[in-house]
């Protein structure tokens, strides 16, 4: 702190320019408060999904809806999405290391990390592509309808389905089932219920899959865009013109910033889509 | 990482991996014990089960914001005007499932009405879309002079 008996300088404050008052570069700061928007962008997202959750009487059952494998496993719940938590994570811990790299002006060190970060982020894309079809392309889910429902009372099945239902199959409320397809014809099943009264499967919320696809989908975009930018610095950094500027590599830093919030935006969305 | 040396800072990565990736397969167990897949039968109480997980992920968002962001060695200031307005959150977390949990009892009293009530409801409508305005007057009209309940409750069968 100046003090003001000191007549001849004028104290000067953080503030009137000329300084960074957070001793940040006004790129990183910027960043910052891109990503602050960018959360609540995803925050008015993830709380809609939420409200319309509560609003609903049932809803899909994530462990039901997300659990099949690559190679036709199925009925393995939250397993691939695991592995899908731990590519970005280790995505994030090779960034770490890119950005730590930068600091020594180690341009070898930088390109290999962000390389192994640009992989990552390409096998997480490619575990999503992989979701999305098997959920479009053999279950049927759009953003308008809604296979997967959830039985509000007990029953028994007058019909098969062919894959995981038997006729004279019994179930308890609150267990989920997939209405199949064949052609281009919907085939929900026909139940007696504990009454005896008959009838058939009911497709589920029809918000999910609408607030599935945007959700992941918008989250699956900031992973392409950051891959995208993670390649064009790769290509500055392995140019040197990163190293000439001698500011420790600070682009790969805030391009770091920005991978880091695509994988802490995946903790939320992996807990509200998939584990609660 | 000016403020730590290379070797502090590389264990603080792996070391970042290793705690990122345990409260996963910690949340992950927890799902999947508490919906009953790994001991037939047994389950926990979803209050329990969803607050662990919450806590748990605030706990990787927490590591990855101080740690692999580096908002640990950030001035106070930076700090505060990033993670403040984030505060306003709780709010339209409260406002907005508090809506939800409205829409949903509106929703009950719909299912009360009698059938020949809602025969103005275009058939397939079960999502969430509300039916347009032309379909709700008439709705209003097929109300009996009768009924015991008050128009405005039916008001939410629009919406259903």
């Amino acid at each position: 702190m100046m003090t003001t008996d000191q007549t001849q300088q004028t104290p000067v404050s953080n503030w009137e320019g000329g300084r960074e008052p957070f001793k940040a570069s006004y790129g990183k700061l910027m960043m910052w408060y891109f990503l602050l928007s960018d959360a609540f962008t995803f925050a008015g997202f993830l709380i809609s999904y939420g409200a319309l959750r509560f609003s609903s009487p049932t809803w899909p059952v994530p462990d039901f809806v997300f659990s099949s494998l690559p190679g036709g496993i199925h009925h393995k719940p939250l397993i691939f999405v695991t592995f899908m938590t731990f590519v970005l994570i280790v995505s994030s811990v090779t960034m770490v290391r890119a950005v730590q790299e930068g600091h020594r002006y180690n341009k070898k060190g930088v390109a290999l990390w962000m390389t192994l970060t640009i992989v990552g982020g390409l096998i997480f894309l490619a575990c999503q592509a992989w979701e999305w079809s098997t959920l479009m392309g053999k279950e049927h889910m759009t953003i308008h309808v809604n296979p997967f429902g959830t039985h509000i009372e007990s029953g028994t099945y007058l019909d098969g389905d062919g894959h995981d239902v038997q006729k004279g199959d019994q179930f308890t409320a609150g267990k989920s089932y997939l209405i199949h397809k064949h052609g281009d014809e919907w085939a929900p099943l026909r139940y007696q219920t504990e009454s005896g009264e008959i009838k058939q499967q009911q497709f589920g919320p029809k918000a999910f899959g609408a607030l599935f696809f945007f959700i992941t989908g918008f989250h699956g975009f900031h992973v392409f865009s950051g891959v995208v930018f993670l390649s064009i610095i790769l290509v500055n950094v392995l140019s040197g013109i990163y190293a000439n500027r001698k500011n420790h590599y600070e682009m790969v830093e805030k391009i770091g910033l920005y991978w880091h919030f695509v994988d802490l935006v995946w903790v939320f969305v992996f807990l509200v889509f998939y584990l609660l | 990482m000016a403020h730590i040396n290379y070797e502090a800072a590389k264990r603080v990565a792996y070391r970042g991996f290793v705690i990122l990736g345990v409260v996963t397969i910690v949340e992950v167990f927890i799902a999947l014990l508490g919906k009953g897949y790994i001991v037939e039968g047994f389950h926990l109480s979803r209050p329990v089960m969803y607050l662990a997980m919450i806590c748990l992920s605030l706990y990787k968002a927490y590591y990855i914001i101080f740690e692999f962001m580096h908002m640990r060695y950030e001035l106070p200031g930076l700090v505060r005007s990033v993670l403040l307005p984030t505060i306003l959150l709780i709010w339209v977390i409260i406002a907005f499932f508090y809506e939800g949990d409205t829409w949903f009892h509106w929703r009950k009293s719909v299912q009360e009405i009698p059938a020949e009530m809602q025969l103005a409801r275009p058939a397939g409508n079960a999502g969430l879309i509300p039916v347009q305005s032309a379909d709700s007057t008439e709705a209003q009209e097929a109300v009996p002079a009768d009924s015991s309940r008050p128009a405005g409750q039916v008001q939410p069968g629009h919406t259903h």
